[in-house]
């Protein structure tokens, strides 16, 4: 029977370079992914020769080469890959769209703080204490208790009208809560999304992931995809081994799920309380255009739209919520590596309502989302004039069959374990339910878990 | 082991983990924290690389000792002993 020092549940971000980690100081580790795509929530797939990528649409927390303390450069350390390997590309600017009020951002956080001075004159001095609190917040520190980010930001932010224009993007970029989030989470999406800003490696988010799984088979860690686990076999508050969904046993020391913390302890052979995934699911729609928008007259990189004063950050009533939307436009960085124009829409929409909708209804519901995308571009951009060429809609459904992810909640259970630690002595949780977000924060989930539990021994230097 | 070959030594490891950094002016008595971009877990690849590479344990608490370049040889030179 096959025994490994540590067995990684996941081939995404977070569980390969925990792999990367493990593997690079000699331990015998094999990751075990479900699927026959690695990436998890970061992934992609192909249809009639197109490449559509799915998870988020930018890669946040961009740093130049050599940038020192700045989480992307800190993860390249630690996994030893080169910054010129990812070879990132950078948003041109990204709007938050309200009624009557909007905000550009850029990778250089001087044109946001620019345009909150513009907007809201009298919420200057208020935005830029804000920003010294949060550049001085130890946002990464594991003990770090929970604390509401909308009470915290209320001492500075007197407009709520500002206060729910900064939250858009943190918040539909990484909040498992409804429309509020943990102010340490809130710190690192603000630094990540503000301060250091977008960029996207050439080819998109599969170029990540084939660079981390390159890495992780030269340095002898292995790999199985279609490998599903039905049970983590427990004894006595300890991992003996995993049983695949085929029936084999595969022994280990160690256990590192990233599959999230409902759905890891559900599949514990020794019961446990299960804590509840999150409830905040989406749809998207990856548009294929014979026109670039950029060609006609379309420049930003990324729209946080809302029709209303208020950002209703919450599970739909509906099958989608229409009044909020996030549309990316992947050809605007700074080199194009797509031969069509792109544009990916995305909605927050009800796990529930579309899990129950038999396959007629599914397929003209998901019609309906398209045309609700174009609608809403044509509304934003009545001068864009473009054939479409091919179109794809992606649903709470999909998102819970390709992640494994409860109700599609893709950023996962309310309930973070920033440790990583859980009721049994050699498991650890790594990934979105750790708590660190995005594709840098779940990177380095991994590789801050591994060395916690798998290197150092859980003590702390 | 003379102070040479072990500063090489240690130079090849931090070579290694922080690829960006130049390493050819290193004051041995200045932190080596002030003088590199190396944060506790680049710490934490000294000590695993000591340990991959050259079989020798570096304790938790032991890890402070890793502070300056000098500090680092004094305390590792009976160890390659």
């Amino acid at each position: 029977m096959a025994h490994y020092d540590t067995i990684i549940i996941g081939a995404g971000m977070s569980g390969l370079a925990a792999g990367i980690r493990l593997a690079m100081f000699d331990q015998k580790v094999c990751i075990l992914e479900r699927h026959q795509v690695p990436g998890g929530l970061n992934s992609y797939y192909e249809r009639l020769g197109r490449r559509l990528d799915v998870g988020l649409h930018a890669m946040t927390n961009f740093a130049r080469r050599g940038e020192h303390g700045r989480p992307l450069t800190k993860l390249l350390k630690q996994l030893r890959i080169p910054y010129e390997k990812l070879e990132l590309s950078q948003q041109h600017f990204s709007r938050i769209v309200f009624p009557e009020r909007q905000l550009s951002f850029s990778n250089d956080p001087r044109l946001f703080v620019e345009e909150i001075g513009k907007t809201f004159p009298d919420q200057k001095e208020n935005f830029s204490r804000l920003l010294d609190t949060v550049i001085h917040f130890d946002d990464v520190n594991l003990n770090n208790k929970y604390q509401s980010a909308k009470e915290k930001v209320r001492e500075f932010i007197s407009d709520e009208r500002l206060l729910e224009m900064i939250f858009c993007p943190l918040l539909i970029y990484g909040s498992a809560w409804e429309n509020d989030m943990d102010f340490s989470q809130f710190v690192i999406m603000f630094k990540s999304i503000y301060l250091e800003g977008f960029s996207r490696p050439r080819n998109g988010v599969r170029s990540i992931i084939n660079l981390l799984i390159e890495k992780y088979l030269q340095l002898g860690g292995e790999l199985r995809l279609g490998a599903g686990i039905q049970k983590i076999d427990t004894e006595n508050g300890v991992v003996r081994s995993v049983t695949l969904d085929d029936g084999e046993v595969i022994q280990s020391n160690k256990v590192m799920s990233s599959i999230g913390l409902p759905e890891t302890m559900n599949i514990v052979s020794e019961k446990q309380e299960c804590p509840a995934a999150g409830s905040m699911s989406f749809t998207e729609t990856i548009l294929f255009f014979d026109k670039k928008p950029a060609n006609e007259g379309i420049h930003d990189t990324i729209i946080f739209f809302n029709d209303d004063e208020k950002y209703y950050y919450q599970k739909s009533q509906n099958l989608c919520d229409y009044r909020s939307a996030v549309i990316c436009f992947p050809n605007n960085f700074g080199y194009d590596d797509y031969d069509e124009g792109v544009i990916r829409a995305t909605f927050i929409a009800n796990f529930e309502k579309w899990n129950e909708l038999d396959r007629a209804n599914y397929l003209l519901k998901k019609k309906e989302v398209r045309e609700q995308s174009l609608a809403l571009i044509a509304r934003l951009f009545p001068g864009f004039n473009a054939r479409l060429l091919y179109s794809d809609v992606f649903t709470p459904r999909t998102i819970m069959r390709y992640t494994g992810h409860i109700k599609g909640a893709v950023y996962g259970s309310t309930q973070k374990v920033r440790d990583g630690r859980t009721a049994f002595k050699n498991l650890f949780i790594c990934g979105t339910d750790q708590g660190f977000l995005g594709i840098v924060g779940a990177m380095l989930s991994g590789i801050s878990m591994a060395n916690l539990h798998c290197l150092m021994n859980g003590d702390k230097a | 082991m003379d102070y040479q070959a072990l500063r090489q030594k240690i130079i090849d490891i931090i070579a290694e983990i922080a690829v960006d950094e130049d390493l050819s002016n290193i004051d041995d008595d200045v932190r080596l924290r002030e003088q590199l971009d190396l944060d506790s877990m680049d710490f934490l690849d000294i000590v695993m690389e000591l340990k991959k590479r050259y079989k020798i344990e570096v304790p938790t608490e032991d890890y402070p000792k890793l502070a300056t370049m000098k500090s680092c040889i004094e305390y590792l030179a009976p160890k390659f002993a």
